[in-house]
C-alpha cells in the first residue's frame, strides 16, 4: 500500500458502510463504482451463535503495480514521496487494461466519463494531513490508517500491555 | 473560503453533532463534531449521504398546489404568496364551519415542536400529535407511571455499564453514534452484552448472549427474571427498602412465574434465565435493562415497559453509576430559568377542548397529552369521533406510512377537506396534499436551539451552512406566515432565527455568540448524580418508585394485572418490523446512496418454515393479513424464530415524485391491523399474523 496501511478492527464495524458512501459522495464518483469496499461476512450462525466479520480492501498500492504495468499509456503512476498508485485521468484512454490486469479487479470503471478510476486513498487529503475518506468518517473507529511499522508496534504494544498486566495482577491476587 | 460549521444533523432524530466543512456553498464533507469526543469524528451513512439529499432534484423544489387527483402526482408551481393565502383561506371557510378544532396537527417531535404546539393553542385547537406515540407511547406511559418522568427524561450511562441487556434494541444497527461508541468502548472493557430478539441482528452478533426469544416472549422472561430476583434475594435490598413502593405486592405477583413457566412462553431454557439474574446481580447496581425502542410491541405493551423498569429498580440501577438516570436540565445546572417557550404565552381560551384521540381525557386518561394518540386519527376522521376533522397539518411527518393499517389511513385522509403537507421530500402523505409547502433541508435552516438535558446538560444550536437550493423556507417561517393570514401572528415575535434564539434565551446569561466556536453551551463540566441513597427526586406522588402505581389506581388501571398468552397460529407468522443502519423511518428511502444500499424490504423467513411453504431464498412471494396484502421477496434464513416473519419498515412507497423508491418492497404498515395498548396508547406493531405463499 504505498507507504500506508488501513485496517479493520471487525469487533468494532457494524457493518454501516459509511466508509463506502463518503468515498463516493466526496470523491464524487458514479454510484455503481466503488473505490473502497467494506466486505462483510454474516451476522450468521457458527456453533449456534451468531457472528460477523468485515476487512475494508481499498487499491493495495502494490510494489509489483500490476495495474501500472498493464496501462499503455502511462497514465497510472506512482508518487514519488509514498509510492501511492494513481491515474492521470487526462491520459486514460478506457481500454481497461489495469481492471484486467489487477489479480483483485480494484481499478474501477466510470461508465460517465468512459475511463478507469481507482483509490488513490484520498491522496490530496493526506497532504493535508487528514486521513483518507472511508477512516474518518467511519463512526466506530473501525478503520485506522497509518504506515505498517506504526501499525506493528501499536498492535505488538497492546498486546503486550495486556499480557503484562494480567502477570501484574496474577501475582497481586497471590 | 473553506469554512468548518458546526450544527446539528437531522438525517435521523438523534440530532447528531456534526461539523460541515463548506466551500462556495457548496458542501464538502460530514464528520462528527470534534468538540465532542464520543462522535469519533465520526457520522453514521445517512449523515454522509446528506450532501446527496441536499442536492436532489427529486425534492420537493418550490410550493405546490394539487391539480389532478389526490396523489397523481399533478401540481402547478405557485409562489410561497399564493400558496400560503390558498392555505389560510380555505382553512378560514372551514373553520367558520367547524371551529378551528377540525384541525390536526402532526409532526415527528423536534426543534419546533414548540412553536407547531403555539400554533394549534393560537387558532384555537387542542389537536396536535407527534410520531412519539407510534414507536413509544407506552414506554413514556410506563415511566410515567413508575418514576414520574417519560422515556424522554431518562437515558442510560453506557460508559459505566458492566452488564447491558436489550430488548430488540438494536444499538449498532439503530444508531446513535455517542451512545454507540460509548457502549462499544464499555464492551472493549469487559462489560457484557444480553441481547434478546426473535431475529439476529447486527447488534446480536456483537453480544455476548444473544436469547431467540419467542416473539412477544419478553414479558413471560422478565416476570421470571423478577421471580428469581426476589426468590433468590438477588435484589439490591437498601434501595429498594428505600425506594420501591409495592415490593410486597410484587413478590406475592411474581411467585408463579417461575422459570420453569417461562420456558413454555418463550422457549428459552429456564436455566438460562436462572443465570441471567444471578449475573446481573453480581454486578448491581451498574445493570441496564434498556426499557426502549423495538422489542415486544403488543397490547399489554405498557406492561411490558414497566417489567423493565421494574428490573432497574429491583438491581437498585435507577441513578445509579453504569445504570439508567435521570437526565439534568438548566435547573439542575444552577441556573434559575430554562430555555424560555413559545407554548407558555397566555392564549385564548379554548370553546371546545376535547382532543380528537381522548389522550389524557376519556378515551386514553393516562396516555401524554404532550404527544397525544396518534392510532386514533382515522377513527376520529371516518367516524367524526368526537367531532368532524377537517384539516391535516402534516409537517415534516408522513402518518400514512409510519402508522399501522395504511388502508383505513388512506381512507381517512381522503375524507379531509384540506391536507397541508410540510416537508423537505415527497412522502405518501405528502404525495396526497392539496398543498405542499416545503420545507427547507436542515443544511439549509437555522433552527430553534435544543435543550440538551443528560448528565452534562448542554444547549446545542442548529444554524444554516448553505444557502436553500430550491424556492424553500424553514417551519418556523412558514408557521408564522399561516398564523399571520389566520389573525393570529402576534404569538410568533420573532423575524429570522436569530429573533428566535434572542427569545429562547431571554432569561438566562447565554449569549449567540457563545455557540459560535463549538455549536454548543455547555452548562456543566461534571456528570450531575443525584445521591442514590437519599436525593433522587422522583416525580410520582409518593416520591419512590412505583410499582403500584398511583397514576394507574387512581384510574382504575391494575398495576400488575395477571399475566396473559399470547394467542398462537401454527400456520401463521406473527409480524415484526424493525430498522437497519441505512435508513430513517419512512423519510431516507429515495435517498441516492441509501437507497443504494438497502434498496428494497424483504421478508425475513425461517428456513425450516420457507421448506414446509416450498419458498426459496429470493422468491417472490405474497404476504397478506386482515388489513391488507403485498408482494416482495423472501429472505429465507436460520436468523429469525420459526414463529416470526421480520420486514424492514419505511419501505412500499408509491409517490410517484420519488422516484428510486417508488414501488420496491412493502409497506409495515400495509399488513399491520389496528391492535392497539389501550393503556399506553402504542400501536401494537407486532401483534400482527401474517400468512405468506409462494407466487
Ligand atoms: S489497482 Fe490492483 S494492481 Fe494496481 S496497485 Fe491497486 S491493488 Fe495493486
Ligand atoms: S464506516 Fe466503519 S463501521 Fe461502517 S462499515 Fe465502514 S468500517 Fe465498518
Amino acid at each position: 500500500m504505498g507507504d500506508y496501511i488501513i485496517t479493520t478492527n471487525p469487533k468494532r464495524c457494524i457493518a454501516c458502510h459509511a466508509c463506502e458512501i463518503a468515498c463516493k459522495s466526496e470523491n464524487n464518483i458514479p454510484l455503481e463504482a466503488t473505490l473502497g469496499k467494506i466486505v462483510v461476512l454474516g451476522p450468521k450462525m457458527v456453533n449456534g451463535k451468531p457472528k460477523m466479520s468485515s476487512v475494508f480492501v481499498p487499491c493495495f498500492h502494490c510494489e509489483k503495480a500490476w495495474c501500472l504495468e498493464a496501462c499503455p499509456t502511462e497514465a497510472i503512476r506512482r508518487r514519488e514521496k509514498d509510492g501511492l498508485v494513481y491515474i492521470i485521468e487526462s491520459l486514460c484512454v478506457g481500454c481497461k487494461a489495469c481492471i484486467m490486469a489487477c489479480p483483485w479487479h480494484i481499478p474501477q470503471w466510470n461508465a460517465e466519463t468512459g475511463k478507469a478510476i481507482k483509490c488513490d486513498l484520498c491522496m490530496d487529503r493526506i497532504d493535508q494531513g487528514l486521513e483518507p475518506a472511508c477512516v474518518s468518517v467511519c463512526p466506530t473507529d473501525a478503520l485506522s490508517f497509518g504506515r505498517p511499522e506504526e501499525l506493528s508496534d501499536k498492535t505488538r504494544e497492546t498486546y503486550a500491555h495486556g499480557l503484562l498486566e494480567r502477570n501484574l495482577s496474577a501475582t497481586s491476587v497471590r | 473560503m473553506k469554512k468548518y460549521i458546526n450544527t446539528l444533523c437531522f438525517m435521523c432524530s438523534v440530532r447528531c453533532p456534526i461539523q460541515v466543512e463548506v466551500e462556495n456553498e457548496q458542501v464538502i464533507s460530514i464528520r462528527g463534531n470534534p468538540h465532542v469526543p464520543a462522535m469519533n469524528g465520526g457520522v453514521c451513512p445517512k449523515g454522509v449521504a446528506a450532501m446527496a439529499a441536499l442536492n436532489d432534484t427529486q425534492r420537493v423544489q418550490s410550493p405546490l398546489i394539487r391539480t389532478g387527483e389526490r396523489g397523481s402526482g399533478q401540481w402547478k408551481r405557485v409562489s410561497w404568496e399564493e400558496a400560503l393565502d390558498y392555505t389560510a383561506d380555505r382553512c378560514k371557510a372551514i373553520f367558520d364551519k367547524y371551529g378551528a378544532k377540525s384541525a390536526v396537527y402532526c409532526e415527528r417531535a423536534n426543534l419546533i415542536s414548540d412553536i407547531s404546539k403555539s400554533f394549534q393553542k393560537a387558532i384555537g385547537s387542542p389537536n396536535h400529535f407527534t410520531h412519539d406515540t407510534v414507536c413509544k407511547g407506552s414506554i413514556n406511559t410506563a415511566c410515567r407511571s413508575m418514576i414520574g418522568y417519560t422515556d424522554g427524561q431518562i437515558n442510560a450511562d453506557w460508559t459505566n455499564a458492566k452488564h447491558v441487556v436489550l430488548y430488540g434494541r438494536n444499538v449498532f444497527e439503530s444508531v446513535e453514534i455517542k451512545a454507540m461508541n460509548s457502549f462499544m468502548a464499555a464492551l472493549e472493557k469487559g462489560t457484557k452484552l444480553t441481547y434478546i430478539d426473535p431475529r439476529v441482528t447486527i447488534t446480536a452478533a456483537k453480544a455476548h448472549d444473544y436469547k431467540m426469544i419467542r416473539p412477544g416472549g419478553d414479558l413471560a422472561f422478565n416476570y421470571a427474571l423478577m421471580n428469581i430476583i426476589i426468590k433468590e434475594k438477588l435484589y439490591d435490598a437498601p434501595y429498594v427498602k428505600r425506594w420501591v413502593e409495592g415490593f410486597n405486592e410484587l413478590s406475592r405477583f411474581v411467585d408463579p412465574y417461575t422459570p420453569e413457566w417461562a420456558e413454555k412462553e418463550t422457549g428459552l431454557p429456564a436455566a438460562e434465565i436462572v443465570s441471567l439474574a444471578r449475573e446481573v446481580s453480581r454486578v448491581k447496581p451498574a445493570v441496564v435493562f434498556h426499557y426502549g425502542y423495538r422489542g415486544s410491541h403488543h397490547p399489554t405493551e405498557v406492561y411490558f415497559r414497566r417489567s423493565i423498569l421494574i428490573l432497574n429498580a429491583l438491581i437498585g440501577s435507577i441513578e445509579s453509576k453504569g445504570g439508567l438516570f435521570i437526565k439534568k436540565g438548566l435547573k439542575d445546572a444552577g441556573y434559575k430559568a430554562g430555555l424560555k417557550t413559545f407554548s407558555s404565552q397566555k392564549f385564548p381560551e379554548m370553546e371546545d377542548k376535547r382532543r380528537f384521540d381522548g389522550c389524557g381525557q376519556d378515551k386514553f386518561p393516562i396516555a401524554d397529552p404532550a404527544h397525544g394518540v396518534g392510532f386514533m386519527f382515522p377513527h376520529a376522521v371516518i367516524n367524526e369521533d368526537p367531532y368532524p376533522i377537517k384539516v391535516l397539518f402534516a409537517f415534516r411527518y408522513d402518518p400514512l406510512l409510519s402508522n399501522p393499517d395504511y388502508n383505513t389511513n388512506m381512507k381517512a385522509l381522503q375524507k379531509l377537506d384540506l391536507i397541508v403537507a410540510s416537508d423537505v421530500n415527497f412522502g405518501a402523505t405528502t404525495a396526497m396534499a392539496d398543498v405542499i409547502l416545503p420545507e427547507s433541508f436542515f443544511l439549509e435552516r437555522s433552527d430553534p436551539l435544543q435543550m440538551g438535558s443528560g448528565l452534562k446538560p448542554a444547549i446545542n444550536r442548529r444554524i444554516a451552512c448553505v444557502r436553500p437550493r430550491f424556492d424553500t423556507e424553514p417551519m418556523w417561517w412558514i408557521v408564522k406566515q399561516l398564523a399571520d393570514r389566520l389573525g393570529v401572528g402576534q404569538y410568533f415575535p420573532y423575524e429570522t432565527a436569530e429573533d428566535i434564539w434572542k427569545y429562547q434565551l431571554a432569561d438566562l446569561d447565554i449569549k449567540i455568540e457563545d455557540f459560535d466556536e463549538t455549536g454548543s453551551v455547555s452548562l456543566s463540566d461534571k456528570a450531575i448524580w443525584w445521591d442514590r441513597n437519599d436525593g433522587i427526586n422522583f416525580k410520582t406522588p409518593s416520591g419512590k418508585i412505583e410499582v403500584v402505581s398511583d397514576l394507574m389506581e387512581s384510574h382504575g388501571i391494575p398495576s400488575l394485572p395477571a399475566y396473559e398468552p399470547l394467542d398462537r397460529q401454527p400456520d401463521a407468522f406473527r409480524l415484526m418490523c424493525g430498522r437497519c443502519v441505512a435508513h430513517t423511518n419512512v423519510m431516507t428511502q429515495n435517498n441516492l446512496y441509501l437507497n443504494h444500499l438497502v434498496p428494497e424490504n424483504r421478508l425475513w423467513i425461517n428456513d425450516r418454515r420457507a421448506k414446509e411453504l416450498g419458498i426459496a431464498d429470493n422468491d417472490r412471494i405474497e404476504v397478506a393479513s386482515n388489513a391488507g396484502k403485498g408482494e416482495m421477496r423472501a429472505f429465507v434464513t436460520d436468523l429469525i424464530h420459526p414463529e416470526a416473519a421480520f420486514m424492514l419498515h419505511g419501505f412500499g412507497h408509491k409517490e410517484v415524485d420519488s422516484k428510486r423508491s417508488y414501488g420496491k418492497g412493502v409497506a409495515d404498515a400495509m399488513l399491520q391491523e389496528r391492535h392497539h395498548d389501550k393503556i399506553g396508547g402504542s400501536p401494537a406493531l407486532d401483534h400482527t399474523w401474517i400468512t405468506v405463499k409462494k407466487l
